[in-house]
């Protein structure tokens, strides 16, 4: 019964993604509003992967993120008019800083492990800030578009036509959300699962544990920098605040509003905030207050997000 | 050239000394309380500003005794409201409540105080060079560097010589037998929380005169300070001193010969120092598991 619940709850996200740009403009919404809830539902989606299912505290997930986004915009700037390689430029990149650091700190726990990230997140910020002549500084990187799709014998319209750049982002998040929905049903995710609830009991029955933190970690910054490259291509543009740490703690506000335990719970965490902050600062000068309080409102009253307050419903 | 690198290493010790009081409470609370306080850059930021409202009424003196001790007390009513009822919690919880403060603190002090930079006047007798050839060793940074290691000593006395310190320092290797010992720990944590928030409103107060006054003020400060209680080791208060010191100097050197690079060399320190030795300079050993 629960299973059949399950998977009626997931094509009914699906449908409802795949029809959005047509049930969207009903509700108020625009376009551009609904794929910037898919890419930040993407980038909270992967960093849950390490948060709520290897039980791993990461507060500096923008980093690669950001590094996405600026090896998107490099790439299509600097090195060829192709959004594919952009794409995949951005990705490597994230992934590779993600790699190099993860390597770093995986001996670090709990708190410890959250300030290290936070710390190291900073770093690509202040590189992004002040190498003027490479990354455009503060004032970020603009003067690029994203490229059409060009399959040799189709072609699509992505920057004209923004229905059809949602569709990619649809086309990209769900690849993204099938690996990572694989990679959690496989062996691999249940190991992940069981350092989540027993690191100790883990290592005792030979689990190498860093070997596994470290895995999860470059898979969860491999998608977040997908999610970065996106980002960057829905507005062509950069700047520095793509990889500041405020933006690190919206991923996390995401993931914990919507249900970390929940694999599903970021999508809607990612709705609700995003239109929340839509809104907030279309309407008020002072949008951070607003933000910072509902932070606390969202730690105090809704520590489970709202998938698990619903699911404690169901089975009370 | 040889004045341009004292300069610029002097300047590099001041904001070290910064980097290290803001650290040394942060680190306070996160050992007893195992909260990573986002906010400090915010209280750090209310301890200047409290002192600029006051300084017309009290002169600078006046409000540096009593511009910290009403940020520790705001600390304290943010402590008892908020913060305390994540204790023993997912350490996430009481990080992320910080970070939302952090955002109303910043906010806040822009809505009250504006946006601009604010004229922040030091004593005139402080502000004169000591000596032409060395311009700028003004009094202030002198004064400074003196206040904070004053600061410093007098916090390790408080922790070494007061029943407080010493329960303080029990509750960080094992609070639960310190709270069956009969002490209270909730008063200990919330104590623990305000003198950490009176360094960090007392480092706000000496920094506003050097740094210019501005609601930006705290955050630019809070990220160098992480990196100096790692730098330092993890657990250990003359480490988070020695860390915070160290980048401060560091970048200073740095900023003679790549300015540009200034605020990137302390975290390329963080990243040595985690790769030779992950528990930091003077870290315990058995911190991290």
């Amino acid at each position: 019964m629960i299973e059949l619940n399950r998977r009626s709850v997931s094509a009914l996200i699906w449908i409802l993604l795949l029809a959005l740009p047509y049930w969207l403009p009903w509700v108020g919404g625009y376009q551009e509003l609904g794929t910037r809830v898919l890419i930040m539902a993407l980038a909270a989606m992967s960093l849950n992967f390490l948060l709520g299912f290897t039980g791993v505290l990461s507060f500096g997930h923008a980093a690669y993120f950001g590094l996405g986004a600026y090896g998107v915009a490099m790439s299509l700037k600097f090195i060829a008019p192709s959004t594919p390689l952009g794409i995949l430029v951005g990705v490597l990149t994230g992934t590779l800083a993600a790699a190099i650091i993860g390597a770093l700190i995986v001996r670090l726990r709990g708190v410890y492990f959250a300030m290290v990230t936070i710390a190291f997140g900073q770093v690509f910020y202040f590189i992004a800030f002040r190498w003027n002549d490479v990354t455009g500084g503060d004032d970020g990187l603009g003067g690029w578009r994203r490229q059409p799709l060009d399959f040799g014998f189709a072609q699509i319209d992505i920057l004209g036509n923004d229905k059809a750049f949602y569709y990619l982002v649809l086309v990209l998040f769900a690849l993204a959300v099938g690996v990572m929905a694989a990679l959690l049903r496989a062996p691999f995710g249940r190991t992940l699962l069981a350092i989540r609830e027993n690191e100790r009991r883990a290592r005792f029955l030979g689990i190498p544990v860093e070997l596994h933190i470290w895995l999860s970690f470059v898979i969860s910054c491999l998608f977040v920098s997908l999610a970065g490259t996106l980002y960057a291509l829905l507005s062509n543009f950069t700047d520095p605040r793509a990889l500041r740490w405020d933006m690190s703690g919206n991923f996390v506000i995401i993931a914990v509003l919507g249900g970390m335990r929940s694999f599903w719970g970021p999508l809607i965490g990612a709705a609700i905030f995003v239109v929340l902050q839509d809104y907030i600062s279309s309407q008020t000068e002072n949008w951070m207050s607003f933000i910072g309080l509902f932070f606390v409102l969202v730690v105090l009253f809704f520590p489970r997000g709202v998938l698990g307050i619903i699911r404690r419903r169901v089975s009370s | 050239m040889t004045q341009l690198i004292l300069f610029d290493v002097f300047n590099g010790l001041i904001v070290g000394a910064f980097y290290a009081l803001m650290a040394l409470g942060l680190s306070l609370i996160l050992n007893l309380s195992g909260v990573i306080n986002f906010a400090h850059g915010g209280f750090l930021a209310l301890g200047a500003y409290f002192a600029y409202t006051m300084m017309p009424y009290t002169g600078f003196w006046g409000a540096l005794l009593i511009a910290p001790v009403l940020t520790a007390i705001v600390g304290l009513i943010v402590e008892w409201a908020l913060i305390r009822r994540l204790y023993g919690r997912d350490p996430l919880y009481s990080l992320l409540l910080t970070f939302g403060l952090a955002y109303i603190f910043e906010d806040g002090t822009r809505f009250i105080w504006g946006p601009q930079s604010l004229p922040y006047s030091v004593p005139n007798w402080l502000n004169t060079p000591l000596s032409t050839d060395f311009f700028f060793l003004t009094g202030y940074r002198l004064f400074m560097v003196l206040l904070v290691v004053v600061a410093v000593i007098g916090l390790f006395i408080i922790l070494r010589r007061t029943r407080l310190g010493m329960r303080i320092r029990a509750g960080t290797l094992d609070l639960d037998t310190v709270s069956v010992l009969g002490v209270n720990v909730r008063l200990l944590r919330s104590l623990n929380f305000g003198l950490g928030i009176y360094l960090a409103g007392l480092a706000g107060v000496l920094a506003a005169g050097m740094l210019g006054l501005q609601p930006t003020i705290g955050t630019s400060l809070i990220m160098p300070s992480f990196v100096a209680i790692i730098v330092g080791g993890l657990g250990s208060l003359p480490g988070t001193l020695l860390g915070g010191l160290l980048i401060g100097v560091a970048s200073g050197v740095v900023t003679v010969f790549f300015s540009s690079a200034s605020e990137a060399v302390i975290y390329v320190m963080m990243a040595v120092v985690l790769l030779v030795r992950p528990r930091g300079l003077l870290g315990e050993e058995g911190r991290l598991q």
